[in-house]
């Protein structure tokens, strides 16, 4: 059992690393962000996880492409799938985290908005999958949505909020978070740990998925 | 047991890098939780954090070895 699932193991090993070091771990002391700052390590690997996933998702639509296996087109979906959870997860922290720094959980400030719309796209490909019946046509029609989806989320999250004016931790440049304010402490959990470890679980949910809704065809066929 | 030989070895070197890691020259002024750390509660944080993240992952091992029985064919 081990040898087949080293990297779910070690993407526990990772995520206590973060969650240890991350409530104990030194941050720089900065006004308005004050403790907050270690939010880095849980709200900003969710939009690193979302945007790995919705990556792979692209990856596999377009293997469909190529392939016309229903294989690759079920592991798009999949992955697009926990995208979604990862990218609302990271909204809704957002949110939370605004509601005592901005003072209003939604201030219509262009990093929201721009996430709002980019899972909206998202929620679109689920609804336009949903609406058609044929598999081949479906599999096919939204392979090619979900290039589209992908190259929408170029404008919406990453050249948008470095266009404008933001209250977001970066301002004008830097989507995620400004690079001069979490120092190497800091790096040293966010890079080596919480990304890849949260990046980890969330593959291994949608493998999770991926295998149940396999056994779900092999009895439909049956 | 090679690839636990090199995921201890990852966790080593990663404990290496953070050790490494010296203090930067700490700013005064804005206020941080201090105090809290210093009365010892955010241990108790700590710890109801990671027994969740454990109980999470636990959950998933035991539905990942479902899983693996169901394709197996042992239903």
């Amino acid at each position: 059992m081990l040898r087949q699932s080293w990297w779910k193991i070690l993407s526990l090993v990772l995520l206590i690393i973060t969650f240890i070091a991350g409530f104990l771990g030194g941050v720089p002391a900065k006004p308005i962000l004050n403790e907050t700052i270690r939010n880095l390590y849980f709200h900003v690997s969710m939009w690193f996880t979302m945007m790995i996933l919705f990556i792979v998702s692209l990856v596999y639509s377009i293997k469909y492409l190529r392939s016309n296996n229903q294989v690759h087109d079920r592991y798009a979906l999949e992955f697009a799938k926990t995208g979604i959870v990862f990218g609302l997860l990271g909204l809704i922290t957002g949110m939370i985290w605004a509601n005592y720094t901005w003072g209003k959980p939604w201030n219509n400030d262009p990093k929201q908005l721009g996430a709002a719309i980019a899972l909206l796209i998202y929620f679109a490909y689920m609804v336009l999958r949903n609406s058609l019946t044929d598999e081949d046509k479906r599999a096919k029609t939204a392979a090619v949505y979900n290039i589209f989806a992908f190259a929408m989320l170029i404008p919406t999250l990453w050249v948008i909020p470095r266009l404008m004016d933001s209250l977001h931790p970066g301002g004008m440049g830097n989507p995620a978070f400004d690079t001069k304010d979490i120092d190497s402490r800091m790096r040293m959990i966010f890079w080596p740990a919480a990304v890849p470890g949260w990046t980890l679980l969330a593959v291994w949910i949608t493998t999770l998925r991926i295998r149940l809704r396999s056994l779900h065809d092999i009895k439909l066929n049956a | 047991m090679k690839k636990i030989t090199s995921l201890f070895f990852l966790i080593c070197v990663f404990l290496v890098a953070t050790a490494q890691v010296g203090d930067t020259g700490t700013e005064q002024a804005p206020e941080m939780a201090d105090a809290l750390r210093s009365s010892g509660k955010i241990y108790v944080v700590v710890a109801v954090v990671v027994t969740i993240l454990l109980g999470l992952f636990i959950y998933l091992f035991r539905l990942d070895r479902k899983i693996s029985k169901l394709e197996k064919g042992k239903y």
